[in-house]
Parts: structure tokens; sequence; C-alpha cells
């Protein structure tokens, strides 16, 4: 299943999130891609990580992404805010070209969060300073407002009182929340997750969970690589499963777990789920 | 004994321009070496086979013979193939050579120990490589090396009297040359000993108020720097570095 069944999927996708379609303009953008993956190709060295993937995600939509490990979800997400450079395909984000803007591709990485399994903080920054830094530096906000978006943003993850401790003193829960709140500074149009609780104790995972799906709810256009399905049956508007490099399926989360779902998904499902 | 001649040869011009000697030696060759090693450490990231077999090649000359026999190879053997240096420059030039081998190392090890994962992480918050360099891995390595190199710089002052070799005349040479006219060994040695300790002193107080500028959580109550007793006996355990 590529670019064809695909884009049926997206167009029957139903709007989830009811506030995000209070507004008309929310509405219009919904209706058009923020991103347009169209089959993209990527190899290191022989052995070819992503064959021909394509995927559309609306504006507001939350993708969750699932497959097992080595089946190139990483580096799908890598390649989609240009870490990686493809071998082909192209990439739209907003309509624009941006699969070969290797010299711009920090500029096209402003609008686009990413948080990772191992968090990430720069040991050297305190809390608040880790979500100070790009906004400072990249967007040249003064210290001033960018304090002020720091402490917002720690409310808006749950932590405000952790702004002046240091990565080492925060739980993992704590610090994922904390890069959570670092890429969000950033105003990004779209959020990546790589496998962003992977990492934790089983009780800090529903803490970071919960940010999330927040975020989701309130519009936040994401892409998820994890294995929680409670978190995808609760935030996802669609599932896509990933194998040996290519995306297998791309349903809306109703079919999804309404059971209408490939072999190969079921058998990776089965496995995760017990 | 004598220690008012102890005192005269302190404050004599003599020993003070030995003194002022094996600084500007030390600071010299410490800082030629950490250019030096800078170099290397970066040819060695840049993976070149050629720019990797040449500082091969260095890193087993530098590193496989003693440093006085370098001093003395580039200020006695290589005039013969037409390279002449003062006595100064061969000094600074074998020292610094000497150093980069190691600095290298330092260096290397230092970026190294910043993880890809944090660049990356830099980079995916649309900053460019040179500031996720500056901003992101400097910072963490610049904290990493600081402490190793602390201790080659207290190292260089005491590898500087090795010069004396050479004839440059540093605070050993100056200390041995006035002992051997009147034979007060112990005045002119103590004077001598006396300056290598301030001069040491001093190496670590700078030492310690850079650890401490770099030291993130240096303004919160709690935080602990060795202090300058525990420094000079090395008895604090070097917290580790993360
Ligand atoms: N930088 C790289 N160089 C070489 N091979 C790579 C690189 N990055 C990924 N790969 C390979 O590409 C394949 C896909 O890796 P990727 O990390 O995208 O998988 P994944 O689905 O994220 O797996 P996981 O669930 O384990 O994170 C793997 O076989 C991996 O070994
Ligand atoms: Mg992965």
């Amino acid at each position: 299943m590529t670019a064809a069944p695909l884009s049926t999927a997206v167009l029957t996708t139903p709007p989830r999130k009811a506030d995000a379609m209070t507004t008309p303009t929310r509405a219009e953008l919904k209706s058009k891609p923020l991103v347009e993956v169209m089959a993209i190709d990527k190899s290191f060295g022989p052995s070819r990580v992503l064959k021909q993937c394509s995927l559309d995600v609306r504006t507001g939509e939350t993708v969750v992404m699932i497959g097992p490990s080595g089946s190139g979800k990483s580096t799908f997400l890598r390649c989609l805010n240009l870490l990686e450079p493809v071998d082909g395909g192209n990439i739209f984000f907003e309509g624009r070209d941006i699969t070969r803007e290797r010299d711009k591709a920090h500029l096209v990485r402003r609008e686009i969060g990413m948080v990772f399994q191992s968090f990430e903080l720069f040991s050297h920054l305190s809390a608040a300073e880790n979500i100070m830094l790009a906004p400072m530096n990249v967007l040249g906000l003064s210290r001033l407002d960018a304090h002020d978006l720091a402490t917002e943003l720690l409310g808006k993850v749950r932590i405000p009182d952790k702004a002046d401790a240091f990565p080492d003193e925060l739980s993992g829960g704590q610090q994922q929340r904390v890069a959570i709140a670092r890429a969000l500074a950033m105003k990004p149009k779209m959020m990546l997750y790589d496998e962003p609780t992977s990492a934790l104790d089983p009780e800090m995972i529903r803490e970071v969970l919960d940010v999330m799906a927040d975020l989701s709810a309130e519009g936040m256009t994401s892409i998820v690589v994890t294995h929680e399905m409670g978190f995808a049956r609760r935030a996802a508007d669609r599932i896509v499963f990933m194998e040996s490099g290519e995306i297998i399926e791309a349903a809306t989360s109703e079919a999804f777990f309404g059971g209408s779902v490939g072999e190969r998904a079921r058998r990776f499902l089965d496995q995760i789920l017990h | 004994m004598s220690l008012d001649l102890v005192f005269d040869y302190l404050v004599s011009p003599v020993f003070l321009r030995g003194a002022l000697m094996t600084l500007l030696i030390t600071v010299c060759s410490l800082f030629f070496g950490v250019l030096t090693g800078l170099v290397i450490a970066l040819v060695q990231e840049t993976r070149s086979k050629a720019g990797n077999m040449v500082v091969l090649v260095y890193l087993w000359l530098f590193r496989g013979t003693p440093v006085l026999f370098q001093i003395i190879f580039i200020y006695n053997v290589l005039p013969s193939f037409g390279i002449r240096f003062t006595a100064f420059t061969s000094a600074v030039l074998a020292l610094s050579l000497n150093e980069g081998a190691y600095m290298a190392e330092i260096l290397r090890s230092g970026l190294q120990a910043v993880k890809k994962g944090q660049r990356t992480a830099g980079l995916a918050l649309g900053m460019t490589g040179a500031q996720v360099m500056r901003l992101v891995v400097l910072p963490q390595a610049a904290r990493i090396v600081l402490p190793p190199i602390g201790n080659q710089m207290i190292g260089m002052l005491k590898l500087s009297a090795l010069v004396s070799v050479v004839a440059v005349e540093e605070l050993l040479l100056v200390a041995n040359q006035v002992a051997s006219a009147n034979f007060r060994y112990f005045e002119a040695l103590t004077a001598a000993g006396l300056y290598y300790l301030a001069l040491t002193t001093v190496f670590m107080v700078l030492q310690g108020m850079m650890e401490r500028s770099l030291d993130p959580k240096r303004r919160r109550v709690g935080s602990r720097t060795p202090t300058l007793m525990e420094r000079l006996t090395g008895s604090m355990v070097r917290a580790s570095v993360r």
C-alpha cells in the first residue's frame, strides 16, 4: 500500500478534534496537508531503509507510527525534518518542496519540533535555559521574553517549579517534558516524537503521554512513533504501520481499533500487546 | 644556610628574569600546544586517510621519544639540515609539538564525550551547525577538557626546566649558574623552588577560577568546587564529568 490508497485514507479521516474545528480558518487549514511525503527512498550503504514511503499529514492531525525495531521509523522522522537526506522522492511542507534544501534545512527545522527517546537535554543548562536557548539564539528573543516563554511552557508541561533544575536533577519523565517544552518554544507547526516514552520507567510514562495528548487535542500536528497503544487509541487520528522500510498500512484510528487491520500489522500487534 | 641570601635571590633581577622566562616558555608552549592539538583533533575527526596517516606518524614520533631528546634534536641536529632556530624558539617548538600530541587526545575525548544526540537535538531546534558547535558542543566539551588541560598546564611549567639543556636562561639554569659560582646550592635552589611553587599555585588558582566559571550550577547553594588546599594536594576526588 503506497501513495494512492493512502490519500483516500486521508480523505476519509473524520475530524476528531472538536476545538480544531471551531474556527473556519482551522477547518480550512485542515483540508490541506501540512506535510506530504511522496515515495521517499533512503539507503544506508547497501541496506534500503525506506522504500517508496508516502504519507500525508494534515494540519491538526496526530499520526501514530508503529512497527518492529529496525523497520525505519526513526529514519522516516529524521528524513522528514531533513536531518537525513533522502535518495529519492519528495517532501512537501506547507505545499513547498523542501526535499533538496540542504543549506536551508535549519530554516525548515525551526518549524518542526522533535522529541527523542533519550531526551537529549543540554546538560550544561538548567531546564529553563534549555527551553530559552533556541528562542534566544535562533529567533532573537530577549532573555526576558525567553524566560517568560520558558515559565509559561514549564507550566504547560506541568513542572512549573523545576525551572532552575539541571537535567541530572530531574526524573526521566520530567526531563522528557522539559524536552517537549524546549521543542514547543520554537512555536513549531508540527511535532515529531521518536519513542518518547521508551526510556521511561512505567510510572512516568503516563505524565509524558498526558502532555502529548493535550497538545494533540489542542490541534498540534504530530507524528508519534510509539508502541503505547493506549495513547494511540486516545489521541491518534490515524495509525501507520511500518515494516522493513515500507509503510504497510495507514488506517484511521476508528478503522484500526475497529478491527480492520491487515495481517502483518495484526501479527505485530499480537506481539507487542501481550 | 642563610635565609637572607634566599631572600636576596628571590628579589634579585636575575632570578626574576629566570622566573619570567620560565613563565614565558610555559605560556607560549601551552598556547601553541593547544593549537597544534586542536588541529590534530580536527584532522582526526574528519577521518581523511592521508590526514590521519600524517597524524599517526606525528603522534608516534612525539610520544615515542623523550621531550629532552626532542629539544636537543631541534636545537642541535636540525641546523645540520640548514634549519636553524634560536635556543628559545627551539625550546618552545619542541615543547609545543610534544604538548600537541597529548593535547590532541584530551581535546578529542572532550569533543567525543558530547554525544551525537546532543548535536542532533540542537539541529532539530533549527540551529545552524556553527550554532550547535558554539552553544551546545563547546560549552560541554570545555567542562570536560578543563581539568586535564589544567594538569597539562602545571606539567608544562615543570617540563620547562628541561630547556636549560639548550642554555635558555630559565629559572633552573639561573639557579644552577648562581649556585655553581659560590656553591650556595641550598639558597639558590630554595629560591628557585619557591618561584616554582608560587607559579604552580597561581596556575591552580586560575584553573579553579576557570572551572568555577564553567560550572553551570555555580550560582546555587550547595554547589561545591574544590578548595585551593584540595587542589594543591590533589585530595579531592574529581566529580565525575558528564
Ligand atoms: N546512520 C545510520 N547508518 C547506517 N544504518 C542506519 C543508520 N540509521 C539507521 N540505520 C539502519 O536503518 C534501519 C532502520 O533504522 P531505524 O532506526 O529507522 O529503525 P526504527 O524503526 O526506528 O527501529 P527502532 O524501533 O529500533 O528504533 C536499521 O536497520 C538501522 O540499522
Ligand atoms: Mg527508532
